[in-house]
């Protein structure tokens, strides 16, 4: 993506982050993303973020493995390779549940698994940006897009104001790429400390 | 600011006062400090048990399945009783993240990383006894729906046998779904958190990169929830298709409607109890009392208790219920059962899993934790003597006299059982040194309503009246619109 700088606030607690975030958005600035350690309940509402349709992909993915269970086993014993088993029907459709469930879930299962890596970004070598080391121990973390025209001490005091405990500037990469977690990136040298 | 509160009649789920950080502290240290001897130990033993099974399994595949005590009469003997005993061990941990994750049951977080690591680990032993049961393992592959060169010949899709193939794999793979999306936000934390090149590296890689920003999280807790509900019915499924192994059979003492709610309440009962188990061990050696506290340990137990019961209703009305068939093959297998030459298994059973289960109506024994252990690894006991006697005892005296048999297992059979126990403990001593044992992310979840020290701070509320609580609610959000306002 792009390197860009961001203001950064750290907040202690989940309890003074939520007064923070509907702070921020009222005098406009954009939040570019909140860093927490556990799932945060009605952060993304109070961000404004959308609900997510992770359950609708389940749902589709859920329904090919039906269909996949259904329509492959008719298919060999209706017309493949019919075998007379004990003078059962051929289409023994109560016999064939337990497959068509099993299928129907691990379709399901792996489809949204993937989906929410994909969607979410994350795979084994995939690297990102962390604003603050304890963004996943005790720290919410709120990165607040900088452009030319904002001024950094305005936004820093007014972070400040709104109860974050720690804040300063980062140039960071805003996306994400493949790379080693003991390594440092070149951008990083720009930042203090 | 959005109110939490909880009763106080529910005891707290993390003792003493901890924050945060204190939470990351405690749970992620034993992974960066170096094991103890007690680890150094255990898992050797492990390693070793695991080299015997190597050797037996592969002493019973070099000279086939001779070397077994089965025979044309009782063809299944230890190694499909123990693939039932492990596939019903294995049934814990689902039922804990996700049927109680649906019951929204707070004690589960403490306890649900390391039961569902050990329903993988035991999925893992249980799939290893159909496997190597086949005799020519090398042409175990035939139970998948391929494209061959022999017909094109399928398997058959109208047997449990096969179904339970599906139902085994697919049950392996959800669960280590649902264990590992838990496990990538707490990866995430070590790798922030390590002071080695090395310990940095490999936690990022475990970690996928996660960063937890919030729309990461949404999508995670989305998942979360669909896979606690797709795994609810695959947990009961998996034991009700292990079941119809039997159930559909037509052999006196297998050929019952009982059989699929017997099972899954039995697997319950051995899970929880191996549950018990390990965690008696683990939060002794990780000093991680304050997490998995005794409430947990109670908590289990009183399922224990009531699967226990189920289990014990369902021996009496398979009793009940060949007495009032009056047929004669039914009544004659429930009779050999108990008072022929295999009497000691069943006696064994029924003293473990319907009798001892039953002390823990007592609070006092349930919140007694070497009195637990001991109980834990009775009941195991007794659910291995369940599937012995529902295999061995069902088909010892089959209906040609002439044809009845003893069966005793040969060496390779206890090696093999032997084995499995080491492949589950050096998995489980690998995830208790690499993994935190407890999902820190969902324990900060639940700290601030069922934290001790949260807790307490709820004392003042509860002493309020309710009016006085309404104005003090409200006075504290005209503050806050107050403030919004002046920006």
């Amino acid at each position: 993506m792009a390197i860009k700088k961001f203001a950064v606030a750290a907040y202690d607690d989940e309890d003074v982050l939520f007064p923070a975030v509907s702070k921020v958005r009222h005098s406009g600035y954009k939040i570019h993303d909140i860093y927490t350690p556990f799932a945060v309940h009605g952060l993304d509402e109070a961000m404004g973020l959308k609900t997510t349709d992770l359950h609708i992909a389940g749902f589709i993915y859920g329904l090919c493995g039906t269909s996949t269970a259904v329509g492959f086993i008719s298919w060999i014993y209706t017309s493949d390779w019919p075998i007379n088993y004990g003078g059962k029907p051929h289409f023994a459709l109560p016999a064939w549940v337990p497959i068509t469930f099993e299928l129907t879930v691990l379709f399901a299962a792996v489809g949204m698994t993937l989906t929410m890596c994909y969607l979410n970004q994350i795979m084994p070598g995939v690297k990102k940006h962390v604003f603050h080391p304890r963004q996943s121990d005790d720290m919410f973390v709120m990165a607040i897009e900088l452009n030319n025209h904002t001024s950094e001490e305005a936004v820093l005091a007014f972070l400040r104001s709104t109860g974050a405990k720690e804040v300063n500037v980062q140039v960071a990469e805003s996306g994400w790429w493949y790379g080693r977690w003991d390594k440092k990136e070149p951008y990083e040298a720009l930042n203090p400390g | 600011m959005h109110l939490k509160y909880e009763s106080f009649v529910r005891e707290p789920l993390v003792d003493n006062s901890k924050d945060y950080h204190e939470v990351s502290e405690d749970i992620v240290s034993p992974i960066e400090r170096k094991p103890g001897r007690m680890w150094y130990v255990g898992f050797i033993f492990s390693l070793i048990l695991l080299g015997f099974g190597i050797f037996s399994v592969s002493w019973s595949v070099y000279w086939g399945l001779g070397t077994w005590g089965v025979n044309r009469t009782i063809g299944w003997g230890w190694d499909i009783t123990n693939f039932v005993w492990w596939i019903g061990i294995g049934h814990a941990g689902t039922l804990i993240s996700a049927i109680l994750l649906l019951f929204r049951q707070g004690w589960r977080t403490g306890v649900n990383r390391a039961a569902e690591a050990m329903t993988i680990f035991a999925v893992m032993c249980a799939g290893q006894f159909p496997i190597w049961h086949m005799g020519r393992v090398w042409d175990g592959f035939w139970v998948l729906p391929l494209p061959n060169s022999r017909g094109p010949l399928w398997p058959n899709f109208d047997s449990p046998l096969l179904w339970d193939v599906f139902a085994i794999s697919t049950y392996f793979t959800v669960s280590l779904l649902f264990w590992y999306s838990g496990l990538v936000p707490d990866f995430a934390l070590i790798r922030d958190r390590a002071k080695t090149k090395f310990r940095k590296m490999a936690y990022g890689v475990a970690s996928f990169g996660w960063t937890g920003t919030a729309k990461n999280w949404q999508r995670m807790e989305a998942l979360a929830l669909v896979l606690a509900g797709l795994s609810t019915p695959l947990v009961l499924s998996v034991h009700t298709i292990v079941s119809f192994d039997f159930a559909t059979s037509v052999i006196p003492g297998w050929h019952t409607t009982i059989f699929p709610p017997y099972f899954v309440a039995g697997a319950v009962f051995s899970g929880f109890a191996m549950v018990n188990t390990l965690l008696v061990i683990t939060r002794r050696i990780l000093g991680l009392e304050e997490y998995i506290t005794i409430g947990h340990l109670e908590a289990m137990n009183k399922i224990i208790v009531l699967t226990g019961s189920i289990v014990g209703v369902a021996y009496l009305t398979e009793l009940f219920i060949s007495w009032y068939s009056q047929s004669w093959g039914e009544m004659a297998a429930f009779q050999w059962r108990i008072m022929g030459p295999y009497w000691w298994s069943y006696w064994a059973m029924m003293t473990c899993n319907v009798v001892s289960p039953q002390l823990f109506w007592v609070k006092k024994l349930r919140r007694n934790i070497p009195f637990t252990f001991v109980m834990s690894i009775v009941v195991n006991i007794g659910m291995w003597f369940e599937r012995f006697v529902i295999i061995v005892t069902s088909t010892y005296r089959d209906w040609v006299p002439g044809s009845w048999a003893y069966y005793s297992p040969t060496w390779p059979e206890v090696g093999f059982y032997l084995g499995t126990f080491g492949l589950f403990f050096t998995c489980y001593f690998l995830f208790a040194k690499y993994c935190p044992v407890i999902a820190i992310a969902e324990i900060k979840f639940v700290l601030k309503t069922s934290g001790e020290n949260y807790k307490k701070k709820m004392e003042a509320i509860d002493a309020m009246d309710a009016q006085e609580f309404i104005d003090s609610v409200h006075a504290h959000h005209g503050e806050e619109h107050h403030e919004v306002a002046a920006h």
